[in-house]
């Protein structure tokens, strides 16, 4: 029974997420653009997922705990993504720019 | 067998890598979401192959069917006038690069690399693994994650009416919505002001033309 436990050691898989994670965190740090800065978040999140599930099938795979945890991150991820934009639609609305420079007062 | 898993893992793994840092690098915004896109489509892939049925499917619906359509949509309604032609990365992107480097080369690597991970034994031949699937994920979330599960209902609901109320534009403050004719007329006042003014006197001579064409 071919598995990707035997045939992909799990270091790989944590590297693959890791690069993964440091991509989307320099999309998040380097974006001007705050729909990009958000794009990169939604990366780091998925490289979490990837770890979560990536631990699950190589340590515990007939605990259920793995998979329901990245479910949640899918959840939560779904949940900021839909008020993120909704805060950069309303930043837009009030300033007409959605370059983070220059969103810089606390004023409305 | 396993030479295919690999060579599948390896080609997922190019996949994601690519299309992330694309998703970074790009300059305009929508091919930005688009090759996201592309990188959860890998990700899913790769749930597939760790024989994660569920949380593959759960990726393709709520993050390529949702999440990306979301960030479409909020690109849609947030173009600046100008278009794409703005520099798309800070200033001092290379310190931005540093540190995502650091922790890649220095951190993540020689941990992931040299740690000795406890696996457990192979399931003896012939005997198919235990690996919980669809249905435990069900029964767990009916019994022992039910207050997890129904925390994540709530905060989904909070979302959703946060979302409403931060988007929401009351009904006096409301503009009327711009046919395009009017958009283009107003991008083209911008650019005429943000322009430096040419000449008063070539200005007055148009204007007379134009006056003059009328009549």
């Amino acid at each position: 029974m071919p598995s990707i436990t035997e045939a992909v050691p799990l270091p790989w898989v944590l590297t693959l997420a890791g690069a993964l994670f440091c991509v989307g965190l320099f999309g998040a740090l380097s974006r001007r653009n705050t729909v990009g800065i958000l794009l990169g978040i939604e990366l780091m999140l998925n490289a979490v997922n990837i770890n979560l599930v990536a631990f699950w099938r190589y340590l515990e795979p007939n605990v259920v705990a793995g998979q329901t945890f990245a479910l949640f991150v899918i959840t939560v991820a779904a949940a900021e993504a839909a008020i993120g934009l909704a805060m950069i639609i309303a930043i837009y609305r009030a300033r007409q720019t959605v370059n983070a420079d220059e969103v810089d007062s606390l004023r409305g | 067998m396993n030479i295919l898993i690999t060579i599948l893992f390896v080609i997922f793994a190019a996949f994601i890598l690519t299309s992330a840092i694309m998703t970074v690098t790009v300059r305009n915004i929508v091919h930005a979401a688009l090759w996201l896109i592309s990188s959860f489509f890998g990700v899913g892939a790769l749930y597939l192959l760790m024989e994660a049925e569920f949380l593959g499917v759960a990726q393709v619906l709520i993050y390529v069917g949702a999440v990306s359509i979301l960030i479409l949509f909020a690109i849609m309604l947030t173009r600046d006038l100008e278009g794409s032609q703005h520099r798309q990365l800070t200033p001092r992107w290379w310190i931005a690069l540093i540190v995502p480097a650091a922790l890649f080369g220095l951190l993540i690597v020689p941990t992931v690399m040299t740690y000795a991970w406890q696996l457990p034994p192979p399931p003896p031949a012939g005997q198919p693994p235990a690996i919980s699937g669809a249905q435990q994920i069900g029964t767990a979330f009916m019994r022992e994650y039910l207050l997890p599960f129904e925390v994540a209902a709530i905060l989904l609901l909070v979302a959703m009416i946060g979302a409403i109320v931060v988007a929401f534009e009351e009904r006096e403050r409301r503009r009327r919505v711009l046919t395009l004719a009017e958009q283009v007329r107003l991008r083209q006042q911008q650019r005429r002001s943000a322009a430096p003014s040419p000449e008063p006197a070539a200005t007055a001579v148009q204007a007379s033309e134009a006056t003059g064409g009328e009549t």
